[in-house]
């Protein structure tokens, strides 16, 4: 052990390369190291270069082989990612490089497009998320999302956050005012607004609005929290505060999050995953992504060195 | 500062703090192996530098990775680089310690003396006080007990600086314990060169609550006084 670093490092992936034993083109890390993006991208099941800290982690979702298609345009190439379970995930990459499809992916609300056509696995908790007999409706519960704009419904505080429940068919007064008090409390708004929560949502600052949809989302008491850009149209002070709230639901809830702002995946984040052009480039602890990054273009892109 | 930065940089202080809670005992250790003759207790101070020096190495690197995911201004970017300056000094602190350990472990095998020609005692004691004040002037970014540890340096300069003449007379007066004396010699340079880096560490604390930089004049003066008392 530790003679040669080279080929440490090519050892480094020993259980993805088990797992990923039929990827022909690029097989050698010690290749992979030297390759440009522009090669990534003409390679169609490129080998993520996925850190060994991953597979430390157990998984509450497990991409395999992941291939996606709007119509005949491929968007998703040959993606395995294990999500590790109570971290916060950031999913990084240049716009277009399919972070969005792929969260889309997660809790199926991608089904809704025409002419798409997935190839590949996903598990949740090791039951198939694509399998003919999962109830869609049932899935999306099990995993809260939060968009980029936030989204109140147009009527109360109270209705927004008990939404999944009244559709449920929950009517008891009291379970629904803890249940509200509880998932305002956990996304940090309630002493901000517990003086008016029957007073519409649409009157809350953008920030607050987001925390709403966080609140929302938690209330159905979801495994996976999935946000796709949830601080993009926030100011500052507002994103610190989200990103605050990201760190305290970890461990209780695992967050997958889509960001293009790399500090904001540097602060906020456990893992983060280096998407370029449909390919997942890089996968490791945030920590060692940017400072210590395996690939020259991983490291080429954090330090903006780029195109 | 959002709350993982908030708990990152009190991580660090608290590494820190062990840091300097490791290197003040092996300082003390060092300085009663002395005192009381005793070779294992100098042979553990000896051996226990390593653990200092690997908890360097964790700190600093926790400190790199700090600064490389939260990016830090003003204060905060103050802090760290403060923190990071400190173990440096902290870990040269324990280097010394472990030379005046050496030097009591060599001493305990010769013939004792029964008088140090300078007051050693005095300096040994401001060393560690200085030291501890600088670390508690962390704890709170305490200006006014940093300040203090710039001034107990100059006490510790004053002894140093007598030390040479008070060796050159002993030497003279007993030839046959040129031995002891050259050592005793090389534990007062010890003694004042840790001194000096409990003064940056507490001008780094300085630095931290106002952003500006302490020159310190008084070491180079006193490393003419060294290579002279040496020639
Ligand atoms: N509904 C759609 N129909 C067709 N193409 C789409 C659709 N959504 C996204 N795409 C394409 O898929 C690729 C990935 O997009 P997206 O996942 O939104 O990227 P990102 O979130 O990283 O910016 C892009 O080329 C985009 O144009
Ligand atoms: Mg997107």
């Amino acid at each position: 052990m530790g003679t040669n670093p080279v080929m440490d490092k090519s050892m480094s992936t020993t259980e993805s390369d088990l797992n990923n034993a039929n990827t022909a083109t690029v097989t050698q890390p010690d290749d992979r190291d030297q390759l440009t993006l522009e090669q990534i991208a003409a390679t169609d099941n490129f080998k993520s270069e996925t850190h060994d800290a991953l597979y430390q982690e157990s998984p509450i979702i497990n991409v395999k082989n992941f291939n996606l298609w709007y119509g005949s345009k491929q968007a998703l190439f040959n993606i395995n990612m294990p999500i590790a379970e109570g971290q916060v995930t950031a999913l990084v990459g240049p716009s277009g490089c399919g972070k969005s499809t792929l969260l889309r992916s997660v809790n199926r609300i991608n089904d809704l497009i025409d002419g798409l056509h997935i190839d590949g696995e996903m598990d949740l908790n090791g039951a198939p998320i694509y399998d003919k007999s999962v109830d869609v409706i049932e899935l999306r519960k099990r995993m809260g999302m939060v968009f980029q704009k936030p989204n109140p419904f147009p009527m109360s505080i109270f209705e927004n956050v008990v939404y999944s429940l009244r559709i449920d068919g929950e009517r008891n007064k009291g379970v629904l005012e803890e249940v509200c008090e509880r998932s305002l409390r956990g996304s940090a708004l309630w002493d901000e607004v517990k003086d008016r929560i029957h007073e519409s949502a649409l009157g809350l600052s953008g920030g607050q609005q987001q925390r709403l949809c966080i609140a929302r989302a938690i209330a159905a008491e979801p495994e996976v929290l999935l946000m796709d850009e949830p601080c993009s149209a926030l100011d500052p002070i507002a994103t610190g505060k989200i990103e605050d709230l990201v760190e305290e639901l970890r461990g209780e809830y695992t967050i997958l999050m889509v960001t293009h702002n790399m500090q904001q995946a540097s602060r906020a984040s456990n893992y983060t995953a280096f998407m370029y052009l449909g390919r997942l480039v890089e996968y490791g602890p945030t920590r060692d992504i940017f400072t210590n990054p395996h690939l020259r273009p991983t490291e080429d892109y954090i330090s903006g060195r780029f195109g | 500062m959002s709350i993982h930065f908030r708990r990152q940089t009190e991580k660090l202080k608290k590494m820190v703090l062990t840091l300097g809670g490791m290197v003040e005992q092996a300082l003390r250790d060092a300085i009663n192996s002395l005192d009381q003759r005793d070779p294992e207790l100098a042979q553990r101070v000896i051996r226990g530098d390593r653990q200092i020096n690997s908890t360097e190495v964790e700190i600093e690197e926790e400190c790199l990775a700090t600064l490389a995911l939260h990016q830090p201004v003003a204060f905060d970017l103050r802090y760290l680089i403060a923190i990071l300056k400190m173990c440096n000094d902290l870990e040269r602190i324990g280097d010394l310690a472990v030379n005046v350990a050496e030097q009591a472990k060599f001493l305990c095998s010769e013939e004792e003396i029964m008088h140090v020609p300078y007051d050693l005692t005095a300096m040994a004691s401001r060393a560690q006080m200085m030291l501890k004040n600088a670390l508690d002037a962390l704890v709170n970014v305490d200006t006014t007990l940093a300040e203090g540890v710039r001034a107990a340096d100059r006490q510790v300069d004053a002894i140093y600086r007598e030390m040479f003449e008070l060796i050159e007379a002993a030497m003279r007066e007993n030839p046959h314990q040129l031995t002891q004396l050259i050592h005793y010699l090389q534990i007062g340079r010890q003694i004042e060169r840790l001194a000096d880096h409990a003064v940056n560490i507490a001008e780094d604390v300085l630095y931290l609550s106002n952003g500006e930089f302490f020159k310190k004049n008084a070491g180079d003066e006193n490393d003419t006084i060294g290579r002279i008392g040496h020639a």
